[in-house]
Parts: C-alpha cells; sequence; structure tokens
C-alpha cells in the first residue's frame, strides 16, 4: 500500500548560517489533494527524514497566517518568487525546488532578513502625520475611486516578491524595490497625507529612489496582490519629476 | 529625561500597536516583542470589519443597540461595565482610524459605508473589502514605525517572550526573552509590562489562526499565577474552508452581503430533491445572520445528526452565486481569491464549500477594567484576555476589542508606572536568576532524545482537542479529555529532537511552546468539566444515568439549560504546581444594566 501511495518530490536548498555554504537535500512527501508547500514543509517537519533515509534537521522557514495575508512564507519556488502557502503542488511541475530569496541575506534555509524592507518605509515616510490618536475633528470625505486606488496599494504585504524579481535589486543599485516605493504613492493620494507629499518625492528623488528602477516590468508579474505596481510607478515618476522642475523654477 | 517610563509589550497585533501608540503619546518608551515583523501579526486575518455605531444608512442604530447586541449575543457572561465603554468609544475609534488612512470601503458620497453582520438587525458594521484586519493593522503598524523613527518605540521582532520576572514584592517589573535567531536568552527591565499576544488556537492544532497564535505566553504567565477567565468558552466559527495545514477563514460579511447557507435534502413532505436553507427555516428572525454559535451548532446538526452534508463528508454550501459579480468584488474582493487560490473554484460562479472550526478565545488572561491581571504591573489586552465577549463574540467586535483594550492598557501602564506603587525595579541578582532558569530550561530541551515528535504529539492534541471541547461537550468526554491530556503531558517527556544547534531553532523554541499549549489545553479542558450548563459557546449535552447521550422524541440530543443561578459567573482557573492541573473557582461580575434574559435567535430580539 504505502509504496503505491502518490509522492511529491521536493529539492530543498538549504544553507545552516549566514555564512555557511548552502546544500541541496531531497524530501518525499504523501500526496494529497490541495496540498500547499507549507503544508508539505509541516509533513517534513513531523518526519524530518531526506528521501535517502537520513535523519536530518527540520527545515527552518518562515509563516504565519497560511492564507496570503501576511506575506511571511515567501520563497523561490520553482525558480519564481511566491508565498508557499498559496502554491499549490496541483499546479508545480515536479520535483518541486525550493531556494531562500537570495536577494536578501539568508539567515538559515529558507528564512531570511527582510528587515531593509521596513526601513525603507521609514524612508519614504509611509505613514499619515497624524497629531494624535486622541480624538479631533473627522477626517475629510474622499472620492470612493480613489479610495478604491488606495485600498488596492494597501494590500501590499511586504513579502518582498518584487524585490527578489527586480533586474535592479541587488548589490549592483541601492534602489529600494517597487513595492515600498509605490508605498509613498498611497500615502500621496490619502487627502491627509498628501500634505507631505513634497517629503515622500525627495525621498524617492535620492540615492536608491525612482530613478534607480529599471522599468523591466518583472514586480507587477511577481505580485501576490495584484497590484498594479508598474502604474503606479510610471505615476510616481511624473510626480518626481514635476516635482524637480518646480524645485528648479523655485530656486 | 531620566525619568523616562519604559512599558514592555508582548505582540505587535492591533492590541498591542495600539496599546504602544498610547504609552509613547504619554511620554513613556516603548520595547516591543513580536514574534515576527509586527506587519504580520494574525490581526491581518481578521476580515469582515469592525462593528461601531456610525448610524450613517437611516436606521436609527443605537449606542445602547450595541451594547444590548454584543451582551446578548454573549449570553449573558460579559461584563456589562466593560462592554458599556467599549461601545462607546467604538465611533471614535473609527473616525481615529480614518484619519489615520485606513481605506475603508466608501458609499459614492465618499462616506463611510456600513454592512450587516451575524446578531444585529442594523447595518453596524464598517469595513475596508474583506480585508478589515490587514488595513486596521498597517494604519497603526505605520504610525507605531513613526514611533520608532522618533524615538519613542523599540522594536524587538524575532524575539520570544518567555516568562515574567517579579521583584521581591511579588510585581512584575520585567520580561524574559529569547532571540530566535541566535537563540541568545536575555532578561529585560520595565516599569510595567503589557502581554498582547493574542488567541490560542493552536491548541487545536487545525484552526483559522496563525501559527504563531499558540497561547504560549498566556500559559507562562499562567503557570506563574496570572488568573485565567472563562477559557472554555472557545468560539467555533461556522464557516471556514477545511484543510489539512489550516482552516481557512471565509468571512462572516458574506452572509452579511446576502450569502445563504444550504444543502441538498429530501423535502419532508414531496420527497423532491431540493435545497434546504436550514438557517434561514431554523431562525427566521435572523436568518443567516444567527450568531456564529448559534450558526455553527446548526450546521453540525445538520451535516453530523442529520447526515445531510455533502461529499468529504461534512461539507455545506454557502452561497454567494446570486449576487451579481461587480458588487461581490467590491465588497469581498481578497477573500473570494483566496477561496480560488486554495480551491481552484470561483465563489462568484459556484457556491463554497465550507464547515466550523476553531477560530477565537472569548476567554484569557482575567483583568480588571483598567486591564490589570491580578499580579501587580502585568497587564494584558486583545484576545488574550478575557474581557467583552461574555460566552460568545459577535463577528467584528473582535477588531473593536483589540483596539480599545489598546487604548485602556497602555494609558494604565503608564499610569501605575508613574503612581510609585509598583515597588522596586529587579535587581541584577533578580535577573540573573531570571535569565539563568531560561537557559537552564532551554539547555535541557536542547538535549531531550526520546522517540517522540513534537509535531507530531501537536496534530494528537488537535485532534483530542476537537474531539471532546468543541461544538458538542459531554462530561464523559471531558472527563476522558483531561486523561488524555495527563498522557500528552507525560510524553512530552520523551520528545527527542533532531536539530540541537543554537542557531534559529525553531523546533526547540516549538517544543517549549507545545508544552504551555498542553497545559493550557487542561485549563479549556477543565474549565468545561465543572461548568454544568449550556451557554454560547459551550453546549453540554445531558447524560442519563448510564452515561449515554439524552435524546427527545424528535431524536435531537438534549443540550443542558443555562444556569443562571450557579453559572451567570466568571470561571477563574489558577495553576496548581503540585498537581499541573488548573484549580477552577467562580467570580461575580457586573450585570446591573441588563437584566439577563433567554436568547432565542428564531424570533426577534427583545429588551
Amino acid at each position: 500500500m504505502a509504496e503505491n501511495k502518490k509522492k511529491v518530490t521536493l529539492i530543498i536548498e538549504r544553507q545552516d548560517g549566514p555564512k555557511e555554504k548552502p546544500y541541496k537535500q531531497t524530501f518525499e512527501v504523501d500526496y494529497r489533494p490541495g496540498l500547499n508547500i507549507v503544508a508539505a514543509l509541516m509533513e517534513i517537519q513531523k518526519n524530518p527524514v531526506t528521501k535517502d533515509g537520513k535523519r536530518v534537521a527540520p527545515v527552518v522557514w518562515e509563516c504565519n497566517c497560511l492564507e496570503k495575508v501576511c506575506g511571511a512564507c515567501m520563497m523561490v519556488i520553482n525558480g519564481r518568487a511566491r508565498q508557499a502557502c498559496a502554491s499549490l503542488v496541483d499546479n508545480l511541475e515536479q520535483p518541486i525546488t525550493l531556494a531562500p530569496a537570495r536577494t536578501f541575506p539568508v539567515i538559515r534555509d529558507l528564512l531570511i532578513d527582510r528587515s531593509v524592507m521596513f526601513e525603507s518605509l521609514k524612508r519614504i515616510q509611509g505613514w499619515i502625520n497624524v497629531e494624535g490618536s486622541w480624538d479631533m475633528p473627522d477626517a475629510p470625505r474622499q472620492n470612493p475611486y480613489t479610495a478604491q486606488t488606495a485600498y488596492e496599494i494597501s494590500h501590499c504585504m511586504t513579502c518582498g516578491c518584487c524585490l527578489e524579481a527586480c533586474p535592479n535589486v541587488g548589490p549592483q543599485s541601492d534602489f529600494i524595490g517597487a513595492g515600498p516605493t509605490v508605498q509613498a504613492y498611497l500615502f500621496n493620494i490619502n487627502p491627509i497625507g498628501k500634505y507631505d507629499e513634497p517629503k515622500r518625492l525627495e525621498a524617492l528623488m535620492g540615492k536608491g529612489g525612482i530613478t534607480s528602477c529599471g522599468n523591466s516590468q518583472n514586480c507587477v508579474e511577481v505580485c501576490p496582490k495584484n497590484i498594479k505596481l508598474t502604474t503606479y510607478l510610471a505615476q510616481l515618476n511624473r510626480d518626481v519629476n514635476k516635482h524637480a522642475l518646480a524645485n528648479i523654477f523655485n530656486k | 529625561m531620566a525619568d523616562k517610563k519604559k512599558i514592555i509589550i508582548v505582540g505587535g497585533g492591533l492590541s498591542g500597536l495600539m496599546a504602544a501608540l498610547k504609552v509613547c503619546e504619554l511620554g513613556g518608551e516603548v520595547d516591543l516583542f513580536s514574534y515576527c515583523p509586527v506587519k504580520r501579526s494574525h490581526s491581518l486575518c481578521a476580515q469582515g470589519g469592525i462593528n461601531a455605531c456610525m448610524d450613517l444608512k437611516g436606521e436609527h442604530d443605537s449606542i445602547y443597540e450595541h451594547f444590548d447586541d454584543t451582551v446578548y449575543g454573549g449570553d449573558f457572561l460579559a461584563d456589562q461595565e466593560a462592554v458599556k465603554g467599549m461601545v462607546e468609544a467604538a465611533p471614535k475609534l473609527i473616525k481615529m482610524f480614518d484619519r489615520m488612512g485606513v481605506p475603508f470601503t466608501r458609499t459614492p458620497e465618499g462616506t463611510l459605508d456600513l454592512r450587516n453582520f451575524g446578531g444585529q438587525k442594523n447595518k453596524r458594521t464598517c469595513f475596508a473589502g474583506s480585508t478589515t484586519g490587514q488595513q486596521l493593522l498597517y494604519a497603526l503598524d505605520e504610525q507605531v514605525r513613526r514611533w520608532e523613527v522618533k524615538g519613542g518605540v523599540k522594536k524587538y521582532e524575532y524575539w520570544e517572550f518567555i516568562r515574567i520576572i517579579k521583584n521581591k514584592d511579588g510585581i512584575c517589573r520585567g520580561i524574559v526573552a529569547q532571540n530566535m535567531n541566535s537563540m541568545e536568552i536575555v532578561p529585560f527591565r520595565a516599569d510595567a509590562v503589557i502581554l498582547a499576544t493574542g488567541g490560542p488556537g493552536q491548541v487545536y492544532a487545525r484552526c483559522t489562526a496563525s501559527t504563531i497564535c499558540n497561547g504560549s505566553a498566556v500559559s507562562a504567565v499562567y503557570q506563574q499565577g496570572a488568573e485565567i477567565g472563562n477559557p472554555e468558552f472557545i468560539q467555533i466559527h461556522p464557516t471556514a474552508i477545511p484543510g489539512s495545514d489550516k482552516n481557512r477563514l471565509m468571512s462572516e460579511a458574506c452572509r452579511g452581503e446576502g450569502g445563504r447557507v444550504w444543502v441538498w435534502r429530501d423535502n419532508p413532505e414531496t420527497g423532491e430533491k431540493e435545497r434546504w436553507y436550514f438557517l434561514e427555516d431554523m431562525y427566521p428572525a435572523y436568518g443567516n445572520l444567527v450568531p456564529r454559535d448559534v450558526a455553527s451548532r446548526a450546521i453540525y446538526k445538520v451535516c453530523v445528526h442529520m447526515n445531510l452534508g455533502m461529499h468529504n463528508p461534512n461539507r455545506v454550501y454557502l452561497d454567494l452565486s446570486h449576487i451579481p459579480a461587480d458588487y461581490l468584488e467590491r465588497k469581498l474582493g481578497g477573500i473570494l481569491e483566496m477561496y480560488g487560490d486554495f480551491m481552484g473554484k470561483d465563489p462568484r460562479k459556484v457556491p463554497m464549500e465550507i464547515f466550523p472550526s476553531i477560530h477565537y478565545s472569548m476567554g484569557g488572561i482575567w483583568v480588571d477594567l483598567k486591564h490589570h491581571t491580578n499580579i501587580p504591573g502585568l497587564l494584558a489586552s486583545g484576545e488574550c484576555d478575557y474581557q467583552y465577549h461574555g460566552a460568545n463574540r459577535l463577528g467584528a467586535n473582535s477588531l473593536l476589542s483589540a483596539a480599545y483594550s489598546g487604548t485602556i492598557s497602555g494609558p494604565e501602564a503608564m499610569r501605575v508606572a508613574k503612581s510609585g506603587e509598583l515597588g522596586d525595579p529587579l535587581t541584577d541578582r533578580e535577573l540573573e536568576d531570571a535569565k539563568q532558569e531560561a537557559v537552564d530550561e532551554f539547555e535541557k530541551i536542547l538535549k531531550m532524545d526520546g522517540p517522540e515528535n513534537a509535531h507530531q504529539l501537536h496534530h494528537e492534541m488537535g485532534d483530542i482537542m476537537y474531539q471532546y471541547v468543541s461544538i458538542e461537550r459531554d462530561n464523559i468526554g471531558l472527563a476522558k479529555c483531561m486523561e488524555e491530556l495527563k498522557k500528552i503531558l507525560k510524553r512530552w517527556d520523551n520528545i527527542g529532537l533532531t536539530d540541537h544547534g543554537h542557531w534559529a531553532n525553531q523546533e526547540a523554541m516549538f517544543v517549549r511552546q507545545l508544552r504551555n499549549m498542553i497545559l493550557y489545553a487542561m485549563v479549556i479542558t477543565k474549565c468545561a468539566l465543572q461548568r454544568d450548563e449550556s451557554r454560547g459557546a459551550h453546549a453540554k449535552i445531558v447524560l442519563d444515568e448510564n452515561n449515554q447521550r439524552v435524546t427527545d422524541e424528535k431524536g435531537d440530543l438534549v443540550f443542558m439549560p443555562r444556569d443562571d443561578k450557579r453559572f451567570m459567573k466568571t470561571s477563574i482557573a489558577t495553576y496548581d504546581p503540585e498537581t499541573e492541573e488548573p484549580v477552577v473557582t467562580y467570580r461575580e461580575f457586573n450585570h446591573s444594566y441588563i437584566k439577563p434574559r433567554l436568547r432565542n435567535y428564531a424570533v426577534a430580539k427583545k429588551e
């Protein structure tokens, strides 16, 4: 019976620590309908034995929500950056390869350090400058269509797929990546947030800002939330140019 | 400047972040601890909305109505003084979130849209599509990041809370935590500590909660003397997509926007095959929008006792296919996409297949009205506390209670920190001892070499909890469950690790969490065993003298009635280190505003 069971083969690129050498291990787990990559990794946790019968330390990775909302389980699956929880085995060619997103420093196995993106959110001042959380007069009404655009951009879960896929993010460039850049647009179109638009545009004019975007359009292809990243990058680019011109004339 | 008060907040979900903001605004400093970047906290899984009486739909909605719906929905076990404070603050919180830029769904006029939700007759639920929790969490995450830049907040992300540290007077003045990468264990001083660590869903293994919602921190402070209130009240959400790794939530907003629940049956009179909209049939006044405990029991009955569930074997339909696709896209977009991602079918065209799942804990750390636990210096807020929801939580009240409780716990932590009530700071010796204890425990875990696998054991515990402590409970099953949990606890000693290293060792950390989870499972189970009544999510079946389940003339199970005289009281569980089990007592609470009345969703609510 057991031998006849359909198996799923996973080849996992592992790494014991930030400075260690990567190596590959192959695992097999039982197939079941609806199986996703996180569920497969959980099966390996229960029985961390490679295909050759070697008992090894369980694979280390990050996950939380398993619903494609938290952004934690991003990794490179069959060569493409995506969320492991929403990657169904049925839709993947076998053997399935898992690797860490090496645009970011690897901590261990598939676990990576994405703190650089959260730092970028500081740089673009990704917030509304409210006076405080206490009672204040109501926020202004909003155009419902603009609000819908804001809603779309506000789905960005800082997973890092767009950085991993971007040819301009890496040691050769300081580009902060599409996701964090486009967040600036989210706050610029808010009726209160737009007061700080010049500050955000100036942040994007500096090193690693929007001029580092090479318009490869890879980001929009891989965004798990289908955010129209390139559309908003183009809009921001226009806004930055306008702002730069205004700066020249005002001097 | 030297006298800046330091507040440690453990947990960066909606409640922890709200508390952090308040502390910063009051001039305090926050050390914020979280398993993950706080932007990835579980609050973001809340979908449907947040309740507040905004009265924007011409329905003459009132704060009193929200108050009464919440108390009635909670089957008269919620502290009414606490609930009153929450519902009164709700509209102000919505306005705050609006100012912070939450992209709430709007009407064509540009004002906030509202939708229906379970257990409420008026449109009272503010929402941002079907990802309201994500949007609210992000707004607070952004504000806290602003304070991080300004210097009020220091984040310790990828750090695990291990235990609190008390001074010689038994006052909580710090914590021990572990860096999840370097495995370094470090003690931290504070003027006061707030736990905002969320729910214990992982005690049931498969649930709608994130993998980080393990209740481990709550269990840890329980073992250090914190009282737990009403832990037996575990909400089972009626509509989830069952999965082997997790049950994915399908929001109550589906029904709020007109979704209908049905199964096939043979018409009892004509014998013809028909769609049976059983919730509408059983509860004509509320229909598909009965509260969650009621809906879950009905689905369970239809599937398990009437055998009408569809293939696989237990599923019912949640049907949106009669609603125009563009309307669905605007109101429910995010979650319809999720159903498509995981099930491969389009819910705009075919009915979704769903079943109830463990979802939320009404119970948690006992707190007073100001969110102090019974341990001085330790506060708790958010799902990890027991306040606001009684025996059953209304949908869209959880984001509200999470945010609201943070607006109480934060300022209150600052007040006591400044008051001088909290005695002496921790001595170096106290810090060192607390650290050493945690180090010794961890080193012992690293050496564990038995035959049991921790993840396998976790899975087994989840199955046991589902079997005995879920929708329908009885005393034989609950007593059996306690015995089974004791065996699991014994087997924990025989766990073996394959990873004995000191770098990002997730296995060892999980083993430590698992023990806490087992002890918390016992808290839930024992309180359920001792509460001999049915109330809200706790439904207990009557057994006859031979311990068989009693049925009525129609063959339906007979449930124990609600017993206000004996059990309109908060269950309090206290840890007994000798037996490692809880001691259960009962405590009075404030129910002075609304007189208890019988809860019946077949008819319109009477006040």
